[in-house]
């Protein structure tokens, strides 16, 4: 298993250890729900070394980038950033992902599980007067996500992120170097992550935990990341959305952008014009019971429709949330469903939005 | 008869009072569980296999079975735990119990371990 700059941090932390895409990472340090909270009401940090970066470079840098991802490169700005979709030939999705743009060209963010899987496939498709490096083992990534956020970051690097807006990034000297900053993450809270070359990686953690004492910083593991993307309605990948599932179907169509090529367009293009059979969803129980990934969706009459794909007890509303894939014309929000729990049947509501207000 | 309790290698508790067996989880199993947010119990009168998983307990971040270690049925469940399903987390081996099994005949628990036994096996695991 690898490890990460960090992980001596988290064993003396006292945290719970798993396996995650081949790495050995923190699922909890103290609880779950605890560590949920904090970040809902005050500030968390995590390690999120696993994640995967990859720089783009040279004149053919944009021309991959807009080939290979459902979302248009070409209106990023210096210091902009995107959500996208990587595509394969069938619509299907390789891999969610961020688009920074750079000085240099593009900084691409990707999941753990598929670093090998997506440089792979950019590899090969790479356009002329195009450079590819793999950053992920020089780089550690922390994010210091919640409310209290803000003033934790400017304290520990002494910037101002008064005007740095979501999904923009600047990049300040820590010690010489420089770093880079954005205002993103996958909490739903106000927030923020920071890349950095490995060699601080130790000192910046401490940083953030001695500085956050006064805001009820606490480290927050991967079971809280969870529940709390779940909550905010965010996919995660290998759960909600896959090689087999298109963006239009996750509900992601605001990130695709089908007035220019890239691979598998013509296949969303087609689904667009005739619509998605299947839809995901988000839903909140009416009956007791959790749903879990794999179980049954099924109609009132006892037809199934599709399957939950993400389920939890949300800690927020101490109440049990899940998505999943409907038939579409089951897809309406106050469409009530059933969740086959076990052996039981269990009512459901489909939601509009977010599961928070 | 015996107040002692006895443990499974699945990390359950019986306590056998005559023909009735009571059942709940160890300290250590409501520790690997976390936060237990709800019990799925089964109904006083289910008849329960020994080895069948009768009864889910919810985490947060998992669902776990609990696991029959004797054949008979269901005379009790603690219904305490539909409202406060923490009290697995809070008091394991007393206020969380979970159920009680009415056994044909003596109960076969001999294969059971003590709890000097079960801290014994907790080393190993």
């Amino acid at each position: 298993m690898k490890q990460t700059p960090l992980t001596a941090k988290h064993r003396a932390l006292g945290a719970k250890m798993i396996d995650y895409a081949g790495f050995e990472m923190p699922v909890q340090y103290t609880g779950l729900v605890e560590e949920h909270l904090t970040v809902r009401s005050a500030v968390g940090i995590f390690d999120l070394t696993h994640m995967g970066e990859f720089e783009l470079a040279g004149s053919g840098a944009l021309a991959t980038v807009n080939s290979l991802c459902t979302n248009d490169a070409s209106q990023l700005q210096v210091g902009e950033i995107q959500y996208s979709c990587l595509t394969n030939e069938r619509g299907g999705i390789i891999d969610d992902i961020l688009v920074y743009r750079t000085e240099q060209g593009f900084l691409l963010v990707v999941n753990a599980a598929n670093t090998a899987k997506d440089y792979a496939w950019i590899e090969q498709n790479l356009k002329p007067d195009t450079q590819l490096a793999d950053r992920s083992n020089e780089l550690t990534l922390i994010a210091i996500q919640g409310p209290k956020s803000a003033p934790l970051v400017e304290e520990v690097l002494s910037v101002s992120v008064a005007d740095l807006k979501n999904y923009t990034f600047m990049e300040p000297e820590y010690k010489g170097v420089q770093v880079l900053l954005s205002r993103t993450g996958y909490t739903g809270e106000d927030g923020f992550e920071l890349y950095f070359p490995n060699e601080f990686a130790e000192e910046l953690w401490d940083a953030f935990l001695t500085h956050g004492e006064k805001y009820g910083v606490k480290p927050v593991g991967l079971g809280a990341r969870d529940t709390l993307r779940l909550e905010a309605r965010m996919p995660l990948y290998g759960n909600d959305i896959d090689e087999h599932t298109t963006p239009l179907e996750a509900g992601l169509g605001r990130f695709v952008k089908l007035h220019k090529e890239f691979v598998g367009r013509d296949v969303l293009l087609k689904q667009k014009e005739e619509g998605v059979q299947r839809k995901l969803v988000a839903f909140t129980m009416i009956d007791k019971g959790i749903p879990r990934q794999g179980y049954p969706l099924l109609t009132l009459d006892g037809e199934e429709i599709g399957a939950v794909t993400s389920g939890t007890h949300s800690p927020s509303l101490d109440h049990p949330i899940g998505m999943g894939y409907v038939r579409v014309d089951l897809a309406q929000p106050g469409t009530e469903i059933q969740v086959q729990i076990r052996k039981k049947l269990a009512k459901a509501k489909i939601i509009k939005g977010r599961f928070l207000a | 008869m015996s107040e002692k309790l006895l443990y499974t290698k699945e990390h359950e508790w019986v306590l056998v009072k005559g023909n009735i067996v009571r059942i709940g989880i160890s300290d250590y199993a409501q520790n690997e569980l976390g936060d237990i947010v709800f019990v799925d119990l089964p109904s006083v009168g289910d008849w329960v296999e020994e080895g069948e998983g009768f009864c889910a307990l919810e985490s947060v971040k998992a669902v776990s079975d609990v696991y029959a270690p004797v054949s008979g049925k269901v005379v009790a469940v603690n219904e305490e735990l539909e409202d406060s399903p923490e009290l697995i987390n809070e008091s394991p081996l007393d206020k969380g119990w979970i159920v009680e099994i009415e056994v044909e005949g003596t109960p076969q628990v001999g294969d059971l371990m003590s709890e000097q036994e079960y801290a014994e096996y907790l080393k190993g695991v």
